[in-house]
This record gives structure tokens, sequence and C-alpha cells, in this order.
């Protein structure tokens, strides 16, 4: 039963990143660029827990937890340079 | 006590650095908490230069029934956004701007006010105002705007400035 | 009808023990991985779908966030039905949930600035939004491309 939920739950997120990444290829303005980047980030950690879960392991927690480090941190940065111009003043 | 003070500067900060090292390690042995207490000294000691002022205390009970209520209402408002995306047309959504005028003074409690707000039912909060007197939210959809700030202040705001002041 | 409550203590005691933890664990499993797959494509479905900057906010920050903590909570409940138990995704829950908010507090901030959204309602009691608020110098410099 838990075999086919994982699955489903895999197919189904990574639909989602690749709805994702077509808000990201269209989409009109720059904000809804950050916003796809985001959502992308917080679907791969989706995807890392859910194969986590496949592989029956723990290793792949610190690769979940770094990702939405670096997705908060980079998020932050893509809007400070929209806003700014620069990251560091 | 003004020993105390100087070991530890903010014991909130030292609190949740010993609980997120026990996360992080994944166990609670004797070696592990030994490491966290001595990390949960030295770096607030070390980062003293950036926080020169202690927040004020809150009181740990209300806030413990707030994240209680604020994780009931993402689970029911999720479900509620999730029906709204799924159904309703774009054209027929009654999207917003809602100006909440804040009774709070506290930077921190403004900000967890901002953060529950982006969190719960079909609103993002966007800005706040030049002097922090009111916050910009935009509602998904929404009836009648008057109503939206209503229902936040008597639910969340209320509830906070008794946590915090 | 109390009379004939008291008789069942027993009957119910039994089919408490007669319960299988693990399958118990398993089922939630299941019913929190659904509802983050769920969540998590109800996220990127309205991403798509929303037609103006603001609106489009609103699906992502909180339907993905709640569709990965789901599926966190489903990996800790595995976790305690089969092997050791694991608590770090705690760590990462508490992580994505407390980012989410700054995230989509930044985006709409460059939403207010960047793209025709709804023109924002004056503060009553302020003069501008904190966002729109230059100082002297920032506005006599020329402004950046």
């Amino acid at each position: 039963m838990i075999d086919i939920a994982l699955k489903l739950a895999f197919a189904s997120v990574s639909l989602a990143q690749i709805l994702a990444m077509v808000r990201l290829i269209k989409g009109p303005c720059i904000g809804d660029r950050i916003l796809a980047l985001d959502t992308m980030v917080v679907n791969a950690i989706a995807l890392i827990v859910v194969l986590g879960m496949w592989g029956g392991t723990q290793l792949y927690f610190e690769a979940a937890l770094i990702f939405a480090m670096l997705g908060f941190v980079s998020t932050v940065a893509y809007c400070r340079f929209v806003l700014r111009g620069d990251l560091i003043e | 006590m003004r020993i105390a003070a100087k070991i530890l500067p903010h014991p909130f900060m030292s609190l949740i650095l010993v609980m997120v090292w026990c996360l992080l390690t994944n166990a609670v042995n004797l070696g592990n908490l030994v490491l966290a207490v001595i990390l949960a000294i030295a770096i607030p000691l070390i980062t003293a230069a950036y926080w020169p002022n202690r927040p004020g205390t809150p009181r740990l009970g209300g806030l413990f029934t707030y994240v209680l209520i604020v994780i009931w209402d993402i689970a029911l408002a999720n479900i509620a956004v999730a029906w709204i995306v799924l159904t309703r047309p774009n054209r027929k959504m009654r999207s917003r701007w809602v100006v909440i005028p804040l009774d709070l003074r506290t930077p921190e409690a403004i900000a967890i006010l901002a953060g529950t707000i982006t969190l719960t039912p079909g609103t993002v909060s966007a800005d706040l105002s030049d002097e922090g007197s009111c916050l910009l939210v935009h509602a998904l959809d929404t009836a009648d705007a008057e109503d939206e700030a209503r229902g936040i202040k008597e639910r969340y705001e209320r509830r906070l400035k008794e946590i915090f002041e | 009808m109390i009379d004939d409550l008291i008789g069942q203590e027993e009957a119910f005691v039994a089919w408490l023990r007669s319960l299988d933890a693990v399958g118990i664990a398993d089922a939630a499993t299941v019913v929190m991985l659904c509802a983050g797959a769920f969540f998590a494509l109800v996220g990127s479905v309205g991403l798509l779908k929303l037609d103006t900057p603001m609106k489009r906010l609103h699906a992502p920050t909180k339907a993905s966030t709640l569709g990965v903590g789901s599926l966190l909570l489903a990996s800790m409940i595995h976790a305690y039905a089969h092997g050791e138990g694991s608590v770090h995704e705690v760590l990462i829950m508490a992580f994505l949930f407390v980012t989410a908010p700054i995230s989509a507090n930044f985006i709409s901030k460059v939403n207010l600035h960047r793209e025709d959204v709804d023109p924002t309602p004056p503060p009553p009691k302020d003069s501008t939004w904190a966002t729109f608020d230059t100082s002297p110098q920032d506005k006599a410099a020329p402004d950046r491309p």
C-alpha cells in the first residue's frame, strides 16, 4: 500500500515540478520567475524526502536541509537584487 | 543574577540552539547535550554585538496556544485555498488589497502577525507603512475588506497583544 | 443504556489490543503522503492557472509549504513504524514554515515595484508604505536602470 502511495506522491510532485517550470519559462514578469524558482526548490525538497522514504534511508536529509536553506537565501538574494540593484551595500 | 545575564545574554536563543543541535544530530545523549550547551553559550556571546537589546519575554502558555491555533488554521486555510484555486475561474475571484490598522507596537509581535497572515486563509502580507502603524495585505478572494481586517484583528492580533505586551 | 455500556469495556480493550500499531502507522503514512502530493500539485496548478502576479503568490506559498510539511510528517511516521525513529524532519519543517512568509513578503515587494498590480490603498495614518519610502539622498540620485 505504501509503495503505491509513494509512487503516486513521486508522480504528482514531479508533475508539480514541471508545471512550475512552465511558469518559469512563461512568466511574464520577474516576480513570477522568482516565485516559480522558489516553488521548484520546495518541490525538490519534497522529491528528496519521498526518495528517502522509498530507499528507506536517512542519508538524504542533510541534502534536503541544505536545499531548504540555499533555496531561501537565493530567493531573498534575487529579490534584493531586483529591488536594490546590488546585494551587498 | 548579573553573571547569569552575562553568560546567557539571550536565554531563548540558547534554548533554541540546544534544541536545534539535538534535532540536527538526531539523538539526545550526554555527549550531544554537553556540546549543545557549549554551542548555546558560545554562539550568543560571539554574536552579541549584532543583538544589542534583548527582546521582551513573551508569555509561553499563550504562545503555545497561539501556535496550536495557527497550525489548525493553516490546515483549514489550505483546503479552502485549494478549493478556490481548483474550482473558481479567474475573473470571478474578488481579490483586493486589505489595510489592517495595527494596535501592536512590538517588532517581534508584528513580524509574527505578518507571518501568520501569510500562512493562513487566502491572505498574503505585503508591506508595512513607514511608521509601522498599518499592514498592507492582499486577499485572494474576499467579499468585504473591512470584514476580513476585523476577523484577523479579532483572531490573531488580540492574542498576540496578550502574549507580547 | 449505561448498564449496556458497562459490559462493553472488556470488549473495547480487546478491540484496542487487536489493532495493529504498524498497520495504523502505515495507514497514517499513506494518508499524509496523498495529502502532501495533492497540496504540492495544487500549489503548482495555482501558480500556472491564476492570472495576476499577486494572485499567483497565494498558491505556492501556502499549498506547497503544507505539501512538503505533510510529506515530512509521513516520513517521520514511517521512520517510527519501521526501524529507528528520526526527528530531524521537524527541523526542515520548522525552517520551511518560518521562511515561506519572508520569501512571500520579498516577492510581493518586487511585484509592488515592478509590475502592474492593482493600485495600493494609502495607509490611513502614515504617509506611505515602507517599500516606497525613499530617503532624500536616494531621491536625488538618478534611477538605476
